[in-house]
């Protein structure tokens, strides 16, 4: 049990350490209002972090959630600009998403090309059209879009809220459903789940249109926060989703990784700044120390797979 | 009474490679079928035909009477039909209740995943197989004849009532290959159909009511076996006994004897190559001591999993020897790496040329010069003109079919590539060549045109050290013959010894067994 859970467990002991060094030397870190303004503006990223990290565990990768994001909120704000009804616009963006990755899906499980390059090729495609579209031009939200009408506070815990109800569902799911447990079997070893009797290509595609569901619902909590959609948001999404994932012990290869610990790792990553900033250190430092982060669990699961597996398989 | 299982002249090619050229088959419920062949003979690709991994060509598989085309892994499961593979299919990341719950549990993607029942489950079922394993525990941390037991679990779970096991025991101990033949002989009691596919003769006579032999990707002849005592079979009386001699004959061919041999030992001076006591007990290589002459040609023979390439591994380096010492021309040197190998003159040519050989995507002269651009090249930056050179010339001495020194090499056929292979090596300028299935997947033309290559390198003064599953080719070859098993040497044969006695020795008849008793075979 202990051993199962060992990544997980690592990094929330991490994260608990942090979190009690920031209690002793900077207690103004958990003031409520800062404290929930800076979860809100997180928690649509963090949905998009799981997507990804169950792509990870299906042994693909996809780089392209952060062009992905960004077009569903550009869209999305151009329909609400138009005059569409916030209970119109939040589906379709999530449509739109889910378009997106099934695109992607297609290209990766249909053709059966490899996933880095078809997200590579749809991350600057996406972009560069998003570019050209819209030429760096902010789109403004209509009044009473912002916080979905609400105040700003009621706002803020109605993204928290909805987030944390997807994140549990997701969590139950990849345990608790037939179809969450197929992800770790194809991401562990794709031929014998074929022997199996699982179909992996239709299980890698449900997976990329399920990460692009989640992005176009990022994308809707995310742009309903600030009065207006900047066309370059989303850049280096994937890299923190990924970041996150790694961090939180889902495995680079595949087959091995929880949501609790993408969950951890998530959180982790996310204190560093502030954390720095609270701290008095220089937050040139932020992203260094993110870097060690990643390399650090990297290095981690080199180690464990070295010693917990003998030799190769086939 | 009609068979479970009957296959009629089944063929199956992979691009230009006959893989079945013709199998009949069938499998009576309450039934233990062995199924016999050397390697290469095409067992794997039946079974896989049989499990639904592989579909086949022509010729008619039927299950119960009915015609079965375009059968799927799925389906197979769902007809009861439960393979073993020598490398078990399962998820090492996952928990062993897991692995049988995949197999066992229905497909709908949105059911309810019953953690406990799982667990009770697997229990239940690793009890009934006699494993003492943890439903917890991830299989990853599960020994091979473990994970074999899981896989059994799964079939007996699924209620199959046909099981494949491919070469069970070559990984077992004593008693728990004991242990797998009385789950065998269970199955068979309650009417379930075996396929049991082993090198083992003695196992064969221990629990098998029928032996299929194949051949060259054809059925030679299906016997009964007799086992103690009659059960009044059909057709048994006019039968002469079986004997394992027998057995032999029918899985080496006739034509063993014919295949010409030209001996060629001339054993001056110093061994090109000498081992004294090397090992390497972590991929399961024992003590070995040879020697290989310039000039000459030293065939290993031995089963697959005997540690032959495992052995050729050590001596260039890839999988270092951590006992015994190792001369070059009288000279001891330490082999640390594949690139020390190269620079002391050892050359190896592995096998599974697609995987380790070629690179496929790469001009035939840049696959060339690839081992030798330290000697091509030593002071000087690369030089495509060199390069294009040396690949002409070996394509001409070694007359390669090739469209041109720029063509990638893989449009080449088969033969070609392999010959390309061995030009890298030979541009290596090497003075021991080490040689692991030189001529697997090549057809008969291209065959006799290397074997032609191997014996003219051997001739001018390269010490050749020569794997080869295919005997009548090792025989042909060879001016002594070392057989292997279980990692080390067990027999040293001369050239031109009959096939019966060379696999004899490897299958450890004719009281050759090594002190280890039951060998444990090296897995990799």
């Amino acid at each position: 049990m202990l051993n199962r859970y060992f990544r997980e467990l690592s990094v929330i002991a991490v994260l608990a350490a942090v979190l009690a060094i920031m209690a002793v030397t900077a207690p103004q870190f958990f003031d409520g209002q800062p404290l929930l303004s800076r979860m809100a503006s997180a928690a649509p990223r963090l949905l998009v972090t799981g997507g990804v990290a169950l792509v990870i565990l299906t042994r693909q990768i996809d780089i392209s959630v952060g062009s992905v994001f960004a077009v569903c909120a550009v869209s999305a704000g151009a329909l609400l600009g138009a005059g569409w009804p916030m209970l119109v616009v939040a589906p379709v963006t999530l449509l739109l998403g889910a378009l997106a990755g099934a695109l992607n899906g297609v290209l990766i499980a249909g053709l059966g090309l490899p996933s880095i390059v078809v997200t590579l090729a749809t991350m600057v495609t996406l972009r560069e059209a998003l570019r050209m579209v819209q030429q760096g031009v902010f789109v403004n939200l209509p009044e009473g879009a912002q916080w979905f009408g609400q105040g700003m506070q009621t706002g803020q815990l109605l993204v928290c809220g909805i987030v944390l109800l997807l994140w549990a569902g997701l969590t139950w799911g990849l345990r608790h459903v037939a179809a969450g447990r197929w992800l770790y079997a194809v991401g562990s070893d794709a031929e014998a789940a074929r022997l199996a009797g699982l179909r992996p290509r239709i299980v890698t595609f449900w997976v990329f249109v399920l990460l692009g569901g989640l992005t176009g619902s990022a994308a809707m909590l995310s742009l309903v926060q600030a009065p207006q959609v900047d066309p370059s948001t989303g850049r280096m999404l994937e890299l923190e989703a990924i970041a996150a994932s790694v961090v939180g012990g889902v495995a680079i290869t595949g087959g091995r990784g929880s949501l609790i610990g993408v969950m951890a790792g998530f959180l982790l990553l996310l204190c560093v700044t502030p954390a720095l900033t609270y701290l008095g250190v220089a937050a040139y430092w932020d992203k260094a120390l993110q870097g060690a982060a990643i390399l650090l669990a990297v290095m981690a699961d080199g180690w464990r797979s070295r010693t917990g597996r003998n030799g190769h398989r086939g | 009474m009609i068979p479970f299982l009957q296959l009629e002249n089944v063929t199956k090619s992979f691009g230009a490679v006959a893989a079945l050229k013709g199998v009949s088959f069938e499998l009576h419920a309450g039934e233990v079928h062995a199924l016999l062949g050397e390697n290469g003979a095409g067992k794997s690709t039946l079974i896989k035909i049989i499990a639904g991994a592989h579909t086949h060509d022509r010729g008619t598989f039927r299950l119960n009477g009915e015609t079965v085309a375009g059968l799927t892994p799925a389906a197979a499961q769902r007809r009861g039909i439960a393979c073993i593979y020598q490398q078990p299919a399962l998820f090492p990341d996952l928990s062993v209740a897991e692995n049988l719950a995949v197999r066992l549990e229905p497909v709908g993607a949105w059911r309810r995943v019953d953690w406990a029942a799982r667990r009770t489950r697997a229990r239940a079922l690793l009890e009934r197989v006699g494993a003492e394993i943890e439903p917890e525990a991830d299989v990853r941390s599960l020994s091979m004849p473990e994970q074999q037991l899981v896989e059994i679990a799964a079939a007996i779970g699924a209620g199959a009532r046909l099981v494949i096991m491919d070469e069970p025991t070559a990984a077992l101990t004593a008693r728990e290959q004991e242990r797998l033949f009385t789950i065998t002989r269970e199955l068979r009691q309650s009417g379930v159909g075996v396929i049991y596919i082993s090198h083992r003769l003695e196992e064969i006579f221990a629990l098998a009511d029928r032996v299929t032999v194949l051949r060259d990707g054809a059925s030679v002849v299906t016997r009964h076996v007799r086992r103690g005592a009659a059960d009044g079979a059909v057709g048994r009386s006019e039968e002469p006994p079986l004997t394992e001699a027998q057995l032999i004959h029918w899985m080496v061919g006739r034509d063993v004897a014919s295949a010409e041999r030209v001996a060629s030992a001339r054993r001056a001076g110093e061994p090109g190559l000498e081992l004294r006591d090397v090992a390497c007990p972590s991929v399961g290589v024992r003590p070995v001591s040879l020697r290989v002459f310039p000039g000459e040609i030293v065939g290993l023979a031995g089963l697959v999993g005997a540690g032959r390439t495992e052995l050729a591994r050590v001596i260039f380096g890839l999988t270092p020897a951590e006992a015994g010492e190792i001369r070059l021309a009288g000279v001891p040197v330490t082999i640390g790496s594949p690139g020390e190998a190269v620079r002391l003159g050892v050359a190896y040519v592995p096998e599974d040329r697609r995987r380790h050989g070629l690179i496929l995507e790469m001009p035939v002269a840049a696959n060339v010069t690839l081992a030798a651009h330290r000697r091509l090249f030593p002071w000087t930056w690369f030089r495509a003109d060199v390069e294009r050179t040396v690949a002409e010339d070996f394509i001409k001495r070694l007359a390669i079919k090739t469209d041109g020194a720029q063509a990638p090499g893989g449009s080449l056929s088969g033969g070609n590539q392999q010959k390309v292979a061995l030009a890298r090596w030979l541009a290596t300028e090497p003075r021991v060549l080490i040689l692991d299935e030189p001529t697997q997947g090549v057809d008969v033309g291209a065959k006799a045109e290397i074997h032609r290559l191997i014996r003219d390198l051997a001739g001018s003064g390269l010490a050749v050290l020569l794997i080869s599953s295919d005997l009548p080719e090792l025989l042909a070859l060879s001016d002594r013959l070392l057989v292997l098993r279980g990692g080390e040497i067990v027999a040293e044969l001369p050239g031109g010894s009959a096939a019966p006695a060379v696999l004899a020795a490897a299958l450890g008849q004719g009281g050759a067994r090594p002190p280890g008793g039951t060998a444990r075979e090296a897995m990799c």
